[in-house]
Formats: C-alpha cells, structure tokens, sequence
C-alpha cells in the first residue's frame, strides 16, 4: 500500500462489508497548518471498545478466510510514518468512524494517488451504496453526494457506465478547480 | 469545457432509456474484483479501473461489475470472477492490467475461456 488513496478504497470496503449504506468520506489538505486529513465515516454494524482496541493488531480479524486483518494497521503505520496518527471511534450498531491524520509536507507522507479512480471504484463495484465524498483544499471546496445522483438517475443502476463516466467528469472537474496538493 | 450538471444527467437518463429499450439481454456477465487489503496491495485498484474503462469503450451495457472482500488466497491477488449467466463462475488469478483486457475482449464478450490465467472454476463456500 503505497498511496493514500489505496487505503482509502481498503478502509471505505471495510465499511461496506460492514453492511453500511452511505459512507463519507472527507479529505481535508490545510497548508497553514500543514496538515492532511482523511476521514472515512460509515453507518455500518461499528465495533465495541474492545474490538476498536484489537483492529489495531496485525494478527486480528473478524474474517474466517485468513488469520490477519493488515488494512488498519498498515494505514496506522502510514499515518505514524508522516508524523500524524489513526484514530478510530465506533459504537456497536450504529458505526464508525476513522481518522487520519498526516503532516502535509512530511517527507514519508504517502503521496495521494489516483482518489478519482478510488471514489470510481467505490461506487461501481458497490452500487447500493451511498457515497459521499468532499475534498478540501485550503479554502476550496469540492463534494460529490450519490444521493443526489440516485435520486436523479431513477431506475438506472449507479454501476451504468454512461453514469459512472458522469461521476468521473464531475470529480476530474471538481479537483482540477480545488488543485489538491496531495 | 463546460461544467457538467445535474441537466446533463438528466440528458444521460433518457439516452441510456432509450439503448435499453432496445436490448433485452440485461445482467449477461457479472465481474467481481476482489478488493481486500492484499488484493488492493497488488493492483486490484488498476485491474478494476481498466475493466470499467473497456465497459465503457466497448458500450457493454449487459455486463455489471462488483467487488467483493479477501477470500483467503491472498498470495494469488488480485483476483477476478466472471460469471457469465447459466454456465460456471471462472475465477482469474495474479491479473493486471493487460490480462484483464485480454479476459475482458476474449472471454466476456466473445466467451473463450482464458485458460493460461484460470485458478479455479465454480465458487468458494465462505464460512
């Protein structure tokens, strides 16, 4: 996992398999406190405090298939490598939500990646589900809510891929304008 | 260019009515990426971006795309099942860009196997 936005697909997944229906996600980039911000908040199955406290373990899981769960950890390590931290809150049965924090400038931040084609990913692979995604860049402001989307498209799956193509021109629109710097 | 808005996704419902009304074959193929951690760690993300981007060159409006979790072969990732209607589930392993577009014109569309690139066949049963 070398790009941020990597992550960002692992973590939104989690949610996703935690049987959320919307998910926000919420990258805000601040240069004049030189810090980089990644939240992913779900209305997913969440976790109890002792659940929270082991996700952080390299060797815990909640899946049967394999005897390790790596996505929060590595992103942990990410957040650390960069001077910031992942903090992750949830209450059982009404959702999580995951913070990370990184210094903007730090030489071993990840770099950002391709978060159009994270958010792309996203919501075809999961068309049920509702994404919102707002991005931050200082002062400019980009957000993108499927919702609004569902409501217009009708009967159309979100996963068409004359929609999706929409989604990508809209978002490829909207970060040209905010110039994340991530 | 101009902005997109809410109108031009009006202007795409009524093109996209209009090509469906004309086809009955819907849902003909369904392509599941796999997108844990340790398929996202070897390139699931770009398997998936290059299958959406040949969808959408090919004007494949019978083929739907979903992703699903780790399936605990996490050494042969990134993994891809196509599911074309009534025969058995084929599941594609170490993909990447170029095998997955290869799998995509052969296999989806045209309906040859790909064997060079075949794990298994059928679906796995997660306990």
């Amino acid at each position: 996992m070398l790009e941020l936005a990597a992550h960002i697909l692992d973590v939104a997944e989690n949610s996703v398999r935690a049987g959320a229906k919307t998910v926000a996600i919420t990258i805000n980039e601040d240069s004049t406190k030189n810090l980089l911000s990644i939240k992913i908040k779900d209305d997913g199955c969440g976790m109890t405090k002792e659940e929270i406290k082991r996700a952080f373990d390299p060797f815990y899981t909640t899946k049967k298939v394999r005897r390790f769960g790596l996505g929060i950890p590595l992103l942990a390590n990410a957040a650390q490598m960069a001077g910031g931290k992942l903090d992750l809150k949830s209450k059982k049965g009404e959702g999580t939500r995951l913070t990370a924090t990184f210094q903007l400038n730090h030489l071993d931040r990840q770099p950002m990646g391709n978060i159009s084609s994270t958010i792309i990913n996203l919501i075809a692979g999961n068309s049920f589900v509702d994404f919102i995604y707002k991005h931050r860049h200082n002062d400019r402001r980009f957000a993108l809510d499927t919702r609004k989307i569902r409501k217009e498209i009708g009967d159309l799956p979100m996963n068409h891929f004359e929609i999706l193509k929409y989604i990508r021109g809209v978002i490829d629109e909207g970060l040209s304008e905010i110039k994340p710097e991530s | 260019m101009a902005k997109l808005t809410i109108n031009d996704l009006k202007k795409i419902k009524e093109k996209v009515h209009k090509e469906m009304s004309l086809r009955d074959g819907e849902r003909r193929v369904k392509v599941t990426v796999h997108m844990g951690t340790c398929g996202i760690a070897s390139g699931a993300k770009e398997v998936m971006d290059t299958l959406l981007q040949e969808i959408e060159a090919a004007g494949a409006n019978d083929v739907v795309v979903t992703t699903s979790g780790c399936m605990g072969l996490c050494s042969r990732e990134p993994l891809v099942t196509v599911e074309v209607l009534n025969k058995e589930p084929i599941k594609y392993e170490y993909m990447n860009s170029n095998k997955m577009r290869q799998v995509f014109k052969r296999h989806i569309l045209d309906g040859e196997i790909q064997t060079p690139f075949v794990l298994a066949r059928g679906s796995e049963v997660i306990k």
